[in-house]
């Protein structure tokens, strides 16, 4: 579904990701861990091209995505095409980025109306049954500003899941909430992992990564240090490092 | 001592030149609205060529500013009614007047636009290419309503501060309130009665204006806490 070739990404003169090579199948949840700083994040936004890759390949649903490399130059597809495949992963940030001036409904229907294309009476339809699937369905007429982080963070998960993504990227989507109000958005992710969505991760939540992951990847420095089921990464890592992490973070 | 200077008033003088000065105030105001029209529509392309990616346009867009700033707007409206025939551009009065005014409130608006647009996080031209718009209409849809709420207080400063500049407009002969009251006030010798009428004139749709400004930025409140649609 995903698969990532050896892809480098630098800021300037700082090498953030050094070369991670990355295979994630349909219907698989795979939680990204790792220090801050460790290019975990980075590494999520090259997968939707919010960050341009410095060299390596992007495969998504078995196509080659975003640019073509032709005689070592790249070559930017046209916006329409990044677009397109775009399209196909849904994708939750950490502040929520909702649309302000638009209630939950309107945040629901906008990607489908002037992403997709879809009449307004059917987003309408489809965002109505989104919110009602992050147990919102009350919340419709209600502005972002109104809302807990907790529910706004499950309106940006109904807004992506109603361009029917075939992929979901998290980027750390319980980081900016209250203690209390993280449960009701990680309750939304295991429902969606139990209706077999394949889901990238970037998570500092241990409990949650052991029980709905199927993979575990531990990246450091911007590179891939340890990877396989939760039991062996987050319970018998054998790399120094992920020993380290997991130490540093239980206290 | 008020009433000695009330007495001062010349109802004479109102009678006779009242009418000429409310032509002059309509005028001002016609002015007022077609600039402020023109800037509000035409700044905003000026705040996207000024962050365009591309280098000429860029510095195109710069340099028109920059000079814009640079220079009194007296001086711009004379430029263009006195020197521009030289070249070719023969304008009336008032049409110079709506050029000079435009060119120069739009340069100054498009600095406001760019900053508002500049202050919609860039998350939000994330979120939208997530959801799948292309930068055009995450423009359109996204990131200028959101940039409109932001700037609205300070077009709305502006939207005052031109009707009150519109007064410049006599340099090039445009018979708008203030050089009335001049012309009149020099023909007649009623400096006292004629300047206050001008200036009460002026207040009584100044006034207005800027409390219409004031329900403006209450009403298109940039932190989406008190619209609520019932």
């Amino acid at each position: 579904m995903i698969e990532l070739i050896d892809i480098h990404k630098s800021f300037g003169p700082v090498e953030v990701l050094r070369g991670i090579s990355l295979s994630i199948s349909a219907g698989e949840v795979v939680c990204i861990v790792g220090p801050s700083g460790s290019g975990k994040s980075t590494l999520l936004r090259c997968i939707n091209f919010l960050e341009q890759p410095t060299s390596g390949t992007i495969l998504i649903d078995g196509e080659k995505a975003y640019y073509d490399v032709t005689g070592g130059v790249k070559k930017i597809r046209p916006e329409k095409d990044v677009a397109r495949i775009r399209r196909k992963l849904g994708m939750v940030f950490q502040d929520f980025a909702l649309f302000p001036h638009l209630t939950a409904i309107g945040n629901v229907i906008e990607g489908q109306i002037y992403g997709l294309g879809i009449p307004r009476t059917e987003a309408l339809k489809r965002a109505v049954s989104m919110l009602e699937r992050v147990g919102l369905g009350d919340h419709g007429s209600q502005y972002p500003a109104e809302l807990s982080g907790g529910q706004k963070q499950r309106v940006a998960i109904a807004r992506s899941l109603a361009l029917s993504p075939k992929a979901m990227l998290f980027d750390e989507p319980t980081s900016a909430l209250d203690p209390e109000l993280v449960g009701e958005v990680l309750d939304v992710m295991k429902r969606l992992s139990g209706d077999g969505m394949t889901m990238v991760i970037v998570t500092h939540e241990m409990a949650f990564a052991r029980e709905v992951a199927d993979r575990v990847i531990f990246v450091d420095r911007g590179k891939i240090i340890e990877e396989g089921s939760p039991d062996v990464v987050l319970d018998h890592p054998e790399h120094e490092r992920t020993k380290a992490f997991l130490a540093r973070i239980r206290r | 001592m008020v009433v000695r200077y009330m007495e001062l008033l010349n109802l004479d003088v109102i009678r006779e030149y009242g009418g000429v000065l409310l032509q002059g105030l309509a005028i001002t105001v016609a002015l007022t609205l077609i600039v402020i029209a023109i800037a509000l529509v035409l700044a905003i392309p000026v705040a996207l060529i000024r962050m365009s990616p591309n280098f000429l346009l860029r510095t195109i867009g710069s340099i028109y500013v920059e000079v814009i700033r640079g220079t009194p707007l007296l001086l711009q409206l004379a430029y263009i009614y006195y020197v521009m025939p030289g070249f070719g551009l023969n304008l009336d009065p008032f049409a110079a007047a709506i050029l000079g005014l435009s060119l120069n409130y739009t340069a100054y608006m498009s600095e406001v636009y760019r900053g508002g647009i500049l202050a919609v996080p860039k998350h939000q031209w994330e979120a939208a290419a997530t959801v799948g718009m292309t930068k055009t209409v995450a423009f359109y849809r996204i990131i200028l309503p959101q940039a409109l709420r932001i700037v609205t207080p300070t077009l709305g400063n502006y939207f005052i501060s031109l009707f009150k500049d519109t007064a410049l407009a006599s340099v090039v002969t445009v018979q708008e309130l203030t050089f009335t009251g001049q012309i009149i006030s020099a023909r007649s010798y009623q400096y006292f009665t004629i300047y206050t009428v001008t200036g009460i004139l002026y207040l009584s749709v100044g006034y207005p204006a800027a409390l219409f400004v004031r329900w403006l930025e209450k009403r298109v409140d940039s932190n989406y806490r008190t619209r609520r649609p019932k």
